[in-house]
């Protein structure tokens, strides 16, 4: 059974991992022992009293209905898994990335490209989404680093489940470096949070400039923005400009980087970046440990 | 097409209530869907549908309570209704909108028996 839900079986399938497809179509087939409290007449001094249920109904034989405010995020048992996942990164000081975007704007190529420039520096690792095939697990592979591809099935997303598994599977280096593809999509991966640091979506120039307010969720949800394929520039009509404004207009906090993955150009603004943020977060793990140590070093001071 | 996956969070949330709060089949569904949640309301209806056959909430309905977007917008100090995130101010025009809802995606309440 697995270790991360205790999950049953389902369409979405980890790479060398057969017996553990999750989908959540568990059996819900819950047969609850109900104590039909709500249901069975109350008993008062040998009188049969119906309607004593919450919603005081008194037609005998109809069931009662009552109303429940729950108030619960839709969203809360992906948010619980991406929690538990975030709990794991900075316990192992791992820099985890979401990759967004649509399919086709070079995001496996920019993230070889990008392995290859780090992996000699630190632990890199990466989690595959695609809806088949394990072909882009492989071309990672190619670089020399590990990773694990997550086919979704008909799914069209990541969600932070199926990225808890691939993690216990790849079994991640401390302080490594974590790459998370997602399906190419630039709808859906946008509502679920994986537990990543930052949301990293990818553009490329072959695509409309507009997109960002075409498909503003993924770039609201995105703190950085690489503009890919630049050597392509001069020979299409894209306006970079009016990009990086639409992209500012959903996002004023985004940053962008203008990339190509093919020439290099760009490719240092980009690992900068990354290094900078990835320090940024160790630093915080860091001050966060000095404080606990400082604790215990009074604690221990009696 | 997520709505499938939003679809199976709302039932998973609503078996998992049905032990501590003891019902065993649900009515109806109010939901708190934001006009920036990412979520179409008729595809979340007809993903109910299929999703709920054979559950607890079979044959439930889904009261969908939009909420539209909302912004305070930092130039004329004023809480403005917007139709899209990268709108200007509809009162002077200005750009500089922080977005404060709109994103909501919750369940509200149930009717359980």
């Amino acid at each position: 059974m697995c270790t991360v839900c205790g999950c049953g079986t389902g369409e979405v399938s980890i790479e060398n991992n057969h017996n553990h497809q999750h989908d959540h179509n568990h059996d819900h087939q819950h047969n609850h022992e109900h104590s039909h409290e709500t249901h069975a007449p109350h008993t008062e001094n040998g009188d049969l009293h119906y309607g004593t249920g919450p919603a005081h109904s008194h037609a005998p034989g109809l069931s009662q209905s009552r109303m429940i405010e729950i108030e619960t995020n839709i969203l809360s048992k992906n948010d619980e898994y991406a929690h538990n996942n975030r709990h794991l990164f900075s316990h192992k000081g791992i820099f985890a990335l979401n990759l967004v975007s649509s399919p086709g704007s070079g995001k496996t190529t920019l993230l070889t490209e990008t392995i290859t420039r780090l992996k000699d520096k630190l632990s890199v690792a990466v989690i595959e989404g695609d809806q088949q095939t394990a072909n882009d697990a492989d071309r990672i592979r190619a670089t020399g680093v590990p990773a694990i591809q997550v086919n979704t099935g008909k799914g069209c997303h990541l969600d932070a489940h199926m990225v808890g598994h691939a993690v216990e599977h790849l079994g991640l280096d401390d302080y490594s470096l974590l790459f998370i593809e997602n399906v190419g999509n630039l709808v859906c991966p946008s509502a679920f949070d994986l537990g990543e640091d930052h949301k990293v979506a990818i553009l490329s120039v072959t695509e409309g400039e507009d997109k960002p307010i075409k498909y503003p969720d993924m770039f609201a949800a995105a703190d950085v923005m690489l503009l890919n394929k630049t050597d392509l520039l001069p020979y299409l009509d894209f306006d970079v400009d009016a990009c990086i404004a639409y992209a500012k207009k959903v996002n004023s906090n985004i940053q962008v980087i203008q990339v190509s993955a093919k020439t290099g150009e760009g490719m240092d603004e980009w690992i900068n970046w990354l290094i900078t943020q990835r320090k940024a977060r160790l630093t915080q793990a860091k001050s966060a440990l000095s404080t606990q140590l400082k604790a215990l070093e009074t604690a221990m001071d009696i | 097409m997520h709505e499938m996956s939003i679809c199976e969070g709302i039932l998973l949330t609503l078996e998992a209530q049905a032990k501590e709060q003891n019902y065993k089949t649900v009515k109806k569904v109010w939901l708190d869907i934001g006009a920036f949640s990412g979520v179409e309301p008729r595809a979340l209806t007809f993903g109910w549908e299929v999703v709920t056959r054979n559950s607890l909430a079979e044959n439930s309905e889904l009261i969908i309570n939009h909420i539209p977007g909302q912004a305070w917008c930092l130039s004329c100090s004023s809480s403005v209704t917007i139709q899209n995130r990268y709108d200007n101010c509809p009162k002077c025009d200005s750009g500089m909108l922080q977005m404060t809802g709109g994103e909501e995606l919750k369940i509200k309440e149930l009717e359980v028996d």
